[in-house]
């Protein structure tokens, strides 16, 4: 996984709440391998392009100013539905690297981790403050601190956010977490033991 | 109850209130073939082949005698029986009457035992909560930690206690329970959650209609959804193929008895729904929050006092065609899909059925049963013959137009009466509008052409 430290790059906003993982990465390019050569053309691909291909020119990653950005700043529940990790690998494709909103889905929100992109939660007004700074200087850009856990918008001000201490060193350090896990194999090996005894049940014996 | 499961799951603890929790089951669909290759390519071995079980059902085509000839399809679904075999693991594929959705499967199985965890990677896993089981839905990369140490590094969620009291209406059904519920708390409401539904019209309910409303509890936003464990829920297990005998049998409800909340557990929310105050349901916009009852009409973007749900409102309407103000009643549908993880079960199939027999379905119809024994169970009551001859296309069990994965999807500006659980944009192929209900009000549109309110068809 790629780490992720910090970031000073040109943030794109999008307005709409509820933005689910069939609008990220629609249903029928599912079936298609990762980093598959046009991977980043199946990111928002409904809203992106019109029926014969051409570029939705008012769509906000298809302005000139926007090109560029490597930060999404969106509103409410971004990233809600489908488990779909595709999402994020469309969103990594494009080259977004951070996603800045009030709150995501739940499952969308743990995808982003494992991909080293960083998630970064604030409450509902600082982030529409955030956009509509984006959308006054179409282009501006934003820095990501993780280390530090601050923000620092257009206008300059800092904003504080909140990360969970374990999911920022697997950030910073872009651990493989199996392998981190796997270095608890006693503890696990122990609860095993405890489980076949307490609650030999669970492991179906006639095979059906 | 949800604190007690996680609490007997704990491995270890980690940083940052993380814990190391344990996965009594894990559940694989053809979704997973990815992080099966990804774990094989890194020469790691599925550490409980014993506790995991597969099956087929996001991408195959569900026409009757269809096979998947897409090559990319065709390499997942091959993948996902290769890797199994040489896992080791348990596998219900194509041709084996077993095979079907994954979360009408574990249950008809037996897989799915109170008090566990289960996890598998599809967001609507919290089906299974229905049995008292600890059930959320993962991604891809988290398949692969599970498949290789059988444990997820996890957060707990705060508690929401959702009570709904009373009996419900005739016509009105466990998805009009959590249609209205979502409506309530919106499709973030439950953001950060662990969902509980308790409460008298919950405790009467089968667990059919159990595993519908907690099915849902991604569409509030929820990481899981979940029932108390009762008498109800042991007499559907007792017997299944991979649940516990004999002895097992007896020790396991022992076990499963003092899984329920005990009276004064404290939650960090609570939510009351009167079952009264709940009737026939349907979605109107493009979230599944989106939803009003059947009497009710178009809702107007220019009522709505926040700008930003007055812009969300007028694009959904824009997309869905409609016009504030319209009766609900007077929408006309062009398609009817009765199937998926929320609504494709034998109580589903029978309660469309009631609707649908000496009728006759006046636009495009598919039942796609949940599963192959659902479907078997069907024709043995002679439920196909009714859809038959009413003029729905009786199918293949599998995910078919919920997920649009397979080919099988609607026209770009056609209008879905469906029981699935997601109306979001293109959902169900590009441009095609979702109305989401229960299946009974399905029946009824398919048969009138348009919404109608199933109390008012008469049996």
């Amino acid at each position: 996984m790629q780490p992720f430290t910090t970031l000073t790059a040109v943030a794109a906003p999008l307005d709409l709440p509820n933005v689910d993982t069939d609008r990220i990465i629609p249903a029928r390019f599912l079936a298609k391998p990762r980093g598959a050569p046009g991977y980043a053309r199946f990111l928002f691909h409904d809203v992106r392009f019109e029926a014969d291909g051409a570029e939705q020119p008012e769509f906000v990653l298809n302005r000139a100013a926007y090109r560029g950005a490597k930060i999404l700043v969106t509103a409410e529940n971004f990233g809600c539905g489908s488990s779909r990790e595709m999402a994020v690998w469309a969103l990594e494709a494009w080259g977004i690297r951070a996603v800045i909103a009030p709150s995501l889905g739940d499952i969308f929100h743990q995808n982003c981790f494992k991909n080293g992109l960083l998630p970064v939660i604030l409450p509902a007004d600082a982030a529409a403050g955030l956009r509509s700074q984006l959308h006054a200087r179409p282009g501006a850009t934003l820095t990501v601190d993780l280390e530090a856990q601050t923000l620092t918008a257009p206008d300059g001000a800092r904003h504080r956010f909140e990360v969970d201490p374990f999911r920022k060193q697997m950030l910073l350090t872009g651990q493989d977490e199996v392998a981190l896990t796997l270095g608890h194999e006693g503890a696990i090996a122990a609860f095993e033991r405890r489980l076949a005894s307490g609650a030999p049940w669970l492991v179906p014996q006639a095979g059906g | 109850m949800f604190e007690k499961i996680w609490a007997r799951h704990v491995v270890t603890e980690g940083p940052g209130g993380h814990v190391l929790l344990y996965v009594g089951r894990h559940l694989l669909h053809e979704g997973a073939t990815g992080a099966l290759g990804r774990l094989a390519a890194e020469g790691r071995r599925v550490r409980r082949p014993d506790l995991t079980f597969a099956t087929a059902d996001h991408f195959l085509p569900t026409a009757p005698g269809a096979v998947a000839t897409d090559p990319e399809i065709v390499g997942m679904v091959d993948g996902l029986a290769r890797h199994t075999g040489a896992q080791g693991i348990v596998y219900f594929g194509v041709g084996d009457p077993r095979r079907g959705i994954v979360h009408v499967i574990g249950p008809e199985q037996g897989l799915t035992l109170p008090g566990t965890t289960l996890v598998c990677g599809d967001s609507h896993t919290a089906t299974h909560g229905a049995f008292g089981a600890l059930a959320f839905g993962i991604g891809s990369t988290e398949v692969e930690h599970v498949l290789a140490t059988q444990t997820l590094w996890q957060t707990k969620p705060r508690a929401l206690r959702v009570t709904v009291e009373g009996r419900l209406g005739l016509g009105v059904t466990a998805k009009d329970v959590i249609l209205a519920l979502i409506a309530r708390i919106g499709a973030a409401g439950g953001v950060g959650h662990a969902i509980e539904y308790a409460g008298s019209t919950i405790r009467v309910m089968s667990m059919d209609e159990r595993m519908t409303v907690c099915n849902m509890s991604i569409e509030a936003g929820a990481r899981t959804g979940m029932v108390a464990p009762d008498e109800t829920t042991f007499a559907w297990l007792e017997g299944r193929p991979f649940a516990p005998r004999g002895e097992a049998w007896a020790r396991a409800l022992a076990d499963w008895t003092t899984v329920p909340s005990d009276p004064g557990a404290r939650f960090d929310r609570e939510v009351a729904l009167a079952a009264g105050d709940v009737a026939p349901t349907v979605t109107w916009g493009t979230s599944p929050q989106d939803a009003l009852p059947i009497t009710g009409r178009v809702p107007d973007p220019a009522a709505a006092g926040d700008p930003a749900r007055r812009a969300s409102m007028a694009r959904a309407l824009a997309y869905m065609g409609l016009r504030p103000g319209t009766p609900l009643g007077e929408i006309a549908v062009d398609r009817v899909f009765i199937g998926s993880c929320t609504n494709s079960r034998l109580e589903d199939l029978r309660a469309a059925a009631r609707v649908v027999r000496g009728r006759r379905a006046v636009v495009p119809a598919w039942v796609v049963p949940g599963s192959g024994l659902v479907k078997r169970a069907a024709e043995a009551e002679g439920l196909d013959r009714v859809f038959v001859e009413a003029g729905f296309e009786w199918r293949e069990a599998g995910c078919s137009m919920c997920v649009g994965m397979n080919g099988e999807t609607a026209r770009e500006g056609e209008r879905v009466a469906s029981t699935s659980n997601r109306n979001f944009e293109g959902r169900q192929g590009k441009g095609a509008r979702t109305h989401l209900v229960s299946p009974a009000m399905a029946a009824a549109a398919a048969v009138a052409g348009r919404f109608v309110d199933v109390r008012t068809l008469g049996g």
